[in-house]
């Protein structure tokens, strides 16, 4: 396809039935060779942002050097990489980090999956930790075997209930979970805001937050930090990869996602499978956020500054909203976190290089025109529906 | 090298006194995607006062060559001769410059703007840099119209007119922006049999004038109708040129498919047996909330194919969707085998031995991102054996596939591929193994060839009248007459959500029902009354 991009639409669009027999001849590629293609929009995204970062590194070095020091990025990407995964403890670290945004990346990817543009796992997330940390504190009498397991309980339940609303909201009013998503995120923060300066205001703490959470702690068991709540990320991915892929639940939300009219016809029910997924999602990063408060914080601040929600979106995305993809996409953004000191002390480099880095990556994955240009990548695979779910007009109706 | 051996024979394709000069010339072109070959060497001449046609099956290449005619494509070789000189088109814009316009299958008109304006559209006259000229510009649009007998007010909204005069809108357009070479893109497509004499007329005055026309189609007897010479295209070749006067429907068929085709269906005697599905004052709704079907009622019987005839957008869609499940009744009742099934859901229907193939295979169909193996257990992927409570089997899904793509001649490289990736005759094969399986009673079939080849439309009839004479009732609903008066054992039809008349298929004519369909029955002037 020689034309530009604007004609390739063009064809497609009045001619399906042509057009299709191209895009259909790379449809057919050996299993091997379509992973392969799956994977080159978001390495060509990664490589392309570590370009960028770089070269806002060298342009801003004088600030840094004193002069144009154009090795800089080389000393800030060993020291970020000798930080995520440079020893044991860099590794664990890398896992803790990874931990809450692989869950909160399901969150967003398992909604991508049914068509949903869930905007709320960070809403969920506070949710989540919230009723976490209150139960974590009311349970402090108790032994942690007990506590551990309502606190997180509690935190998956409360991040549910936070999804069920705008899928409800959704399936019987029609309302976008977009815009109700970002809404009840702001709810959320002033939630959290009030119970942790007000009812649950820990009374020694210098500034408002709760008491520090005791019995409900998740125990550490390798590294200075590396606790058990890895391991609900690790069995997360499996599970929701199996229900997605393996049960007939997963079929009717992927179906549902990818053709609703067709869904309704063969006789899914796409409000129940809405709320249902939405409730899935919300489970996902209420979890999430119950692991960070138990495991990471222990206690729940009243002006928690987290973005795990956010960040989880680009997760999902860089992942192509496979659970395995979200899986790497997770330990990727962790792992930058993880070596983000080593590269502000070694390089002098602010830790913020790493949002940098993790915008950069995000704009390349939407733009994936650019990509796709850059290292001659064509169109078909996988992945593009996330995008369609974001780009989707806001008018569209719900089936009935 | 196909381009050495067609040229000359080109050449010496005689000089016809009653035709004008060659005014366009597509010679050698080809153009390959990536594992496609879409164009072959196509040779294409194409002189002033003639029609030509331009005959072939879905993905054979026809528009492909009027995308690069268009400037939406390039060619990876040949050459385009515009009056004899090579040109390099670049674009749609550098196209209608040079002459060249087409009529697009969809019409390219936006519903909410007038006549005038849609006409305008991408070549605005100025009166001063700021303002548009309308008044000379509707004072030119009202006279073209004028000049072929048509009494078209430029202000009208494009919306509220007809298909037929939507395409004359489409025409106009052509001729406004002084078109000397004319595509048209199956212009017949949606149109009433009267519609299309109509139009027919216009292309054989448009001829008369002078103007080249290219007619693109896949109806034979159309072609046959109104064309001077006919250009067969098979898989990115051209395969033959004829005239008319020496070729026939069957000729023309084998020519595109490439075998011998039986056009019309050997359907033999029905046997209709009791009423299967009894539907009585049924009442639905748009979404807008209007009434669009009134108080409609008929049965269909096992063992015959009841045709629902009428043009698009007479409350057919609507019906049909609500006798499936998926939209609500406001009032009446539908029965099937004595069972009260208003209102059911699809999933009822389907485990009652109801299937549907949809008009619209991409949105009910299939879902083009799934493979075959799940699109083909869309509706059954539940139970067993394909799920043992909500773990799928794979497995069985897997055998259930490869035994209907075995049966009904999918071609597929593998189950595993998905189905955006098969053309779109085995698409609806794909939708037809899943609806035609299993214990059926009553099949609704939603203009189910619309937009195939020759050889799937061939294979979907056969299927259907096996079905009708293994005893299902079959309602087939189409925009297409000649499906309808071809397969059907009676036919009704619908005019403003009501149908107007019940036809026994063997008495009755093509123009009976396409008068039929244009009036709902009533004197011709009386309808044209009401319309407006």
């Amino acid at each position: 396809m020689s034309e530009g991009p604007v004609t390739t639409e063009t064809l497609r669009k009045e001619h399906p039935p042509q057009a299709s027999a191209p895009e259909g001849a790379s449809r057919r590629l050996p299993p091997l060779r379509r992973a392969f293609r799956t994977l080159l929009l978001p390495a060509g995204a990664i490589v392309l942002a570590l370009l960028v970062g770089a070269a806002i590194m060298i342009v801003s070095s004088p600030l840094v050097d004193g002069d144009i020091n154009p090795m800089l990025p080389l000393t800030a990407y060993s020291a970020l990489v000798a930080g995520s995964l440079g020893s044991f403890n860099a590794i664990v670290n890398t896992l803790v980090q990874a931990t809450p945004l692989i869950l909160a990346g399901l969150a967003v990817g398992i909604g991508f999956k049914a068509g949903l543009f869930n905007i709320g796992a960070q809403g969920q997330f506070l949710m989540g930790a919230l009723a976490a940390a209150a139960v974590g504190i009311a349970t402090a009498g108790l032994p942690p075997i007990l506590a551990i397991p309502l606190s997180v309980l509690a935190g998956v339940f409360a991040g549910m209930a936070y999804g069920f609303v705008p899928g409800f909201l959704k399936a019987f009013t029609g309302a976008h979970e977009v815009v109700t998503t970002i809404m009840l995120n702001y709810v959320a923060i002033q939630i959290v805001a009030y119970v942790a300066s007000g009812p649950l205001r820990g009374e020694n703490a210098s500034f408002a937050r709760t008491e520090t959470i005791t019995t409900a702690a998740l125990p550490v068991i390798a590294g200075r930090e590396g606790h058990i709540g890895i391991f609900f990320a690790a069995i997360a991915v499996p599970i929701i990869a199996w229900l997605l892929f393996r049960s007939t639940l997963g079929f009717e939300i992927r179906t549902v996602g990818a053709n609703p009219d067709a869904a309704r016809y063969a006789g899914m029910r796409p409000r129940a499978l809405i709320i249902l997924t939405m409730s899935i999602a919300g489970l996902l990063a209420g979890l999430a956020g119950a692991t960070e408060i138990l495991g990471q914080v222990g206690h729940m601040p009243a002006a928690y500054a987290t973005s795990v929600g956010f960040d989880a979106i680009a997760v999902a995305l860089l992942g192509r909203a496979h659970p395995v993809g979200i899986l790497f996409a997770g330990l990727l953004f962790g792992a930058m976190r993880a070596g983000a000191g080593l590269m502000q002390i070694q390089a002098g480099i602010p830790v913020q290089m790493v949002n940098v880095l993790q915008a950069v990556i995000l704009f390349f994955l939407a733009a994936e025109l650019i990509v796709r240009y850059l290292f001659r990548v064509r169109a078909g695979g996988a992945g593009v529906q996330e995008m369609q779910t974001i780009t989707r007009s806001y008018g569209e109706q719900v089936a009935k | 090298m196909p381009d050495a051996v067609a040229t000359p024979t080109q050449q010496s394709s005689g000089d016809d006194p009653e035709r004008g000069a060659v005014v366009l010339e597509m010679r050698g072109i080809s153009k390959r995607y990536p594992g496609v070959v879409a164009n072959d060497g196509i040779d294409l001449e194409v002189r002033a006062g003639e029609i030509h046609a331009l005959l072939g099956e879905n993905g054979a290449g026809k528009s492909t060559l009027m995308n690069i005619l268009y400037g939406l494509a390039v060619p990876d070789e040949g050459e385009i001769l515009l009056d004899g000189t090579p040109v390099e088109i670049d674009g749609p814009n550098d196209a209608i410059r040079r002459g060249i316009s087409m009529v697009h299958q969809h019409f390219m008109l936006v519903p909410v703007l007038s006549v005038a304006e849609n006409i305008l559209l991408g070549d605005e006259p100025m009166a001063n840099p700021i303002l548009l000229d309308r008044k000379s510009a509707s004072r030119r649009i009202r006279e073209l119209g004028a000049s072929f007998g048509w009494e078209l007010d430029p202000a009208t909204t494009v919306g509220s007119l007809s298909v037929g005069w939507q395409q004359r809108v489409e025409i106009l357009k052509a001729l406004y922006r002084k078109a000397r070479v004319l595509v048209l893109d199956e212009p017949t497509a949606s149109l009433t049999p009267q519609e299309t004499r109509e139009i027919f007329e216009v292309l054989r005055r448009l001829r008369s004038e002078g103007y080249a026309i290219i007619f693109i189609s896949h109806k034979l007897y159309e072609v046959l109708e109104v064309a001077d010479r006919i250009t067969v295209i098979r898989r990115g070749r051209v395969v033959g040129s004829r005239v008319p006067s020496e070729t026939t429907e069957d000729d023309l068929a084998e020519l595109m498919v490439g075998r011998e085709v039986q056009l019309t269906v050997d359907r033999g005697e029905s046997h209709p047996g009791e009423p299967l599905l009894t539907v009585s004052g049924l009442r639905v709704q748009d979404d807008r909330g209007r009434d669009v079907v009134h108080d409609v009622g008929f049965d269909v019987r096992a063992g015959e194919i009841f045709g629902m005839a009428g043009v698009a957008g007479n409350g057919q869609d609507e019906l049909v969707e609500s006798l499936l499940g998926l939209r609500s009744v406001s009032a009446g009742t539908v029965t099937l085998d004595g069972r009260r099934v208003t209102g059911a859901s699809p999933r009822r229907l389907h485990q009652l031995g109801v299937g549907f193939v949809p008009a619209d295979r991409h949105r009910y169909g299939v879902v083009l991102s799934f493979p075959l193996t799940d699109n083909l257990c869309l509706n059954d992927y539940y139970h067993a054996p394909y799920a043992r409570g909500m773990v799928r089997d794979q497995d069985a899904i897997g055998r259930y596939a490869n035994d209907l793509i075995g049966q009904y001649d999918v071609r597929t490289p593998s189950a595993a591929v998905t189905a955006g990736a098969l053309s779109g005759g085995n698409q609806q094969k794909v939708v037809v193994a899943r609806e035609f399986d299993g214990e059926l009673r009553l099949l609704v079939l939603d203009q189910p060839t619309r937009g195939l080849d020759v050889g799937s439309i061939e294979f979907i009839h056969r299927q259907a009248i096996a079905k009708r004479d293994a005893g299902v009732a079959i309602l087939l609903v189409s925009a297409e007459l000649d499906e309808v008066l071809e397969l059907s054992d009676r036919i009704g039809v619908m005019y403003r959500g009501r149908i107007v008349q019940v036809l026994d298929a063997r008495l009755t004519n093509r123009e009976e029902v396409g008068l039929l369909m244009a009036t709902g029955g009533r004197e011709p002037e009386a309808a044209r009354e009401a319309a407006s």
